[in-house]
């Protein structure tokens, strides 16, 4: 009983680790660059629901759609600004612009004055609140984030699916010189889809937020939120999730069976074992260079 | 301008290529040899951590910069390389067999961790070493019967020949020699076989394995190479702090000494020098500047790190080659006075080289 209740709470988090690493594996797919300051975002989303939580008094689900749309044009803007003019330059130039934006997001918000280093509680219409199932007690908590997580998922596969945006962002991710010569709009398109990976790490904030409160060093987790992107491949938006489910539940098992340290090391741990059998991951593509 | 006439092969191995390279070089060593009785105690200080981080710097520069590896786990071989030596000068080792110890297990350290360069690249890579470095500091904060844990590692101050460098100066002098040790080998590496065969494994893997470089061998030695230099960096900051915890190795730090060699110019030895000074400036520069700030702005923790991450930016969109970029334009502005054109050092258009080709 009290495995599953660990797998469960391992499930919750994991969710949080799938939706860093979906905003990681969508900005590589579509662009080959990875995005560092992923968790930087889901600390703007944070903040931008605690102040329409708060100050402006919102109910929830609006919270929800205010730090989409905040973090969204955030990182819409970042892309249009600071990303634009060094595409094409190395991996590593491209990876220091988005450490540089995440330093620059934490120390402006630590700037504000009524935020500061301080931990705020986002209020939340369920907080508290638990469910017995048999002996299972789980908290309302964890059954949002994945239920949130089910829904997000299944709304980006229909944009994937269904849409022509989403068609056009399958072609650009497999091909954007090609893609280009179909008229495809390549450089909007990417500026589109930092928006929608910004806007998903905002409500992995939102979600994050019962469980971690709100502080200007909780972009931290996306440190963590890179051994799920690449156990899932790093290209496959499934793996991402995958991947963040492994994580979290084996962080969960580890920090409650083994003895303690292993909880922070054991996703590290998953992953170079990862890298060193299967580098591609769980779901991704084998790249060779063709010479 | 200046026009160097070579008339000897051996020209194109000397280490200072004309006079007033002879001068300036001579100058700077100068100075810095006459520093400690100019300025104060703090200062110099200052001066000794800059002298460390030039060494980090040179080896991460050998690594990121001239074989195109990028680690995110360099604060991990400082931390071993720092733990070494603290454990075993505090255990009555002499400071050179502890600081050579603290070398080859860094070195150890670097090779295993260097082990999945050989199957993973790029942003793989980073990723790869940064988990072995959160890895590293986890086995330190838990080893507490050797580390002392989060409880932290207290260090004596540096002793050598019955000598004590517990005194500012000497310690100074002491990192002051180990930086210039450290451009040497530097310099003398690069232009040797193996430094040429980093270059060709940074500009093109392909090419260089057609070429007949071993991959698997020289990527592992120069991530040896460069572990090795964070670990006598690591020793040596042992002795300036003087408190070894766990904190003062963590992934920011790490990616802190990426943006060192970064901001300093990827690629070019001058830049590692110029990142680590840039590094030790920077929160000096912006104490200075508290006063003239509004008290919200200068009370603010974030300040520091907004400035660095605002100068990151600034240096990878306008300036990518960092500081010492900066200074060759400024000199060739100088040099061909008035026919510097800003076309010069335009960078080509570079089209996005994709690894997915398939």
């Amino acid at each position: 009983m009290q495995f599953i209740q660990l797998v469960i709470s391992g499930l919750a988090q994991g969710c949080i680790y799938g939706l860093i690493a979906l905003g990681f594996v969508l900005i590589y797919k579509a662009t080959e660059t990875v995005n560092f300051a992923q968790g930087e975002l889901l600390m703007i989303g944070g903040f931008a629901g605690l102040f329409a939580a708060t100050t402006l008094g919102m109910p929830y689900w609006a919270v929800i759609i205010v730090a989409m749309v905040v973090t969204a044009l955030i990182g819409f803007l970042n892309e249009r600004i600071i990303l634009r003019p060094i595409l094409g330059q190395s991996a590593v130039a491209i990876v220091m612009v988005t450490i540089g934006f995440g330093y620059m997001a934490r120390g402006l918000v630590t700037m504000i004055p009524v935020i500061g280093t301080d931990t705020h509680s986002l209020p939340v219409p369920f907080r508290g609140e638990v469910f017995r199932f048999g002996g299972l007690v789980i908290s309302a908590e964890h059954i949002v984030i994945i239920a949130v997580t089910v829904v997000l998922c299944g709304l980006l596969a229909a944009l994937f699916r269904y849409t022509k945006i989403g068609i056009a962002m399958q072609a650009m991710s497999q091909n954007q010189l090609a893609a280009y010569y179909m008229g495809i709009p390549v450089k909007r398109l990417s500026s589109l889809i930092w928006a929608i990976s910004a806007a998903v790490a905002a409500i992995a904030g939102i979600l994050l937020a019962p469980l971690t409160f709100i502080h200007a060093n909780m972009g931290f987790i996306g440190i963590k939120a890179f051994p799920a992107a690449v156990i899932g491949g790093f290209t496959s938006l499934p793996g991402a999730i995958v991947g963040g489910l492994i994580i979290g539940v084996v962080e969960s098992l580890a920090g409650f069976y083994l003895m303690e340290g292993f909880k922070d090391a054991a996703p590290f741990l998953v992953v170079l074992a990862m890298l060193v059998l299967k580098p591609n991951g769980l779901f991704g593509e084998r790249l060779a260079k063709k010479v | 301008m200046r026009f160097i006439f070579k008339t000897r092969y051996e020209q194109d191995i000397e280490l200072f290529q004309h006079g007033g390279q002879v001068f300036w070089y001579g100058l700077l060593m100068a100075v810095l040899l006459v520093a400690p009785l100019f300025v104060s105690a703090y200062v110099l200080t200052q001066l000794s951590q800059a002298c460390i981080y030039a060494i980090v710097a040179l080896g991460l520069m050998l690594l990121a910069g001239f074989t195109g590896q990028l680690s995110l786990g360099h604060a991990a071989f400082m931390a071993v390389g720092a733990y070494t030596q603290g454990v075993l000068v505090t255990a009555g080792v002499p400071f050179f067999v502890g600081i050579a110890a603290a070398a080859l297990f860094a070195a150890v350290v670097g090779i295993i961790v260097g082990l999945p360069a050989l199957r993973v690249k790029g942003l793989y890579l980073g990723i790869a070493t940064l988990a072995f470095g959160t890895i590293i500091e986890e086995i330190i904060a838990r080893a507490e019967h050797v580390t002392g844990g989060n409880a932290g590692l207290m260090v004596p101050p540096v002793s050598l020949f019955g000598w004590r460098f517990a005194d500012g100066p000497s310690f100074y002098y002491l990192c002051l020699a180990f930086a210039l040790a450290a451009t040497l080998i530097v310099i003398n590496l690069l232009r040797s076989p193996t430094g040429r065969a980093f270059v060709a494994i940074r500009d093109s893997e392909i090419s260089a394995q057609s070429m007949g470089v071993n991959l698997a061998f020289y990527k592992t030695l120069s991530f040896a190479i460069s572990a090795a230099f964070a670990g006598v960096a690591g020793a040596l900051y042992a002795h300036n702090i003087r408190f070894l915890s766990p904190d003062q190795f963590t992934v920011v730090q790490s990616i802190e000494l990426v943006m060192m060699v970064v901001i300093g110019g990827l690629g070019s030895v001058h830049g590692a020098i110029y990142g680590a000074a840039f590094l030790i400036a920077l929160p000096q520069v912006i104490n200075a500047a508290k006063p003239m700030l509004p008290t919200f702005l200068a009370e603010a923790t974030g300040l520091q790190p907004t400035v660095f991450g605002a100068v990151l930016i600034l240096v990878v969109l306008f300036e990518p080659l960092g500081i010492y970029g900066a200074w060759l334009k400024t000199r060739a502005y100088f040099d061909l006075f008035p026919f510097y054109r800003k076309g010069m050092f335009r960078r080509q258009k570079a089209f996005q080289k994709s690894d997915r080709l398939k």
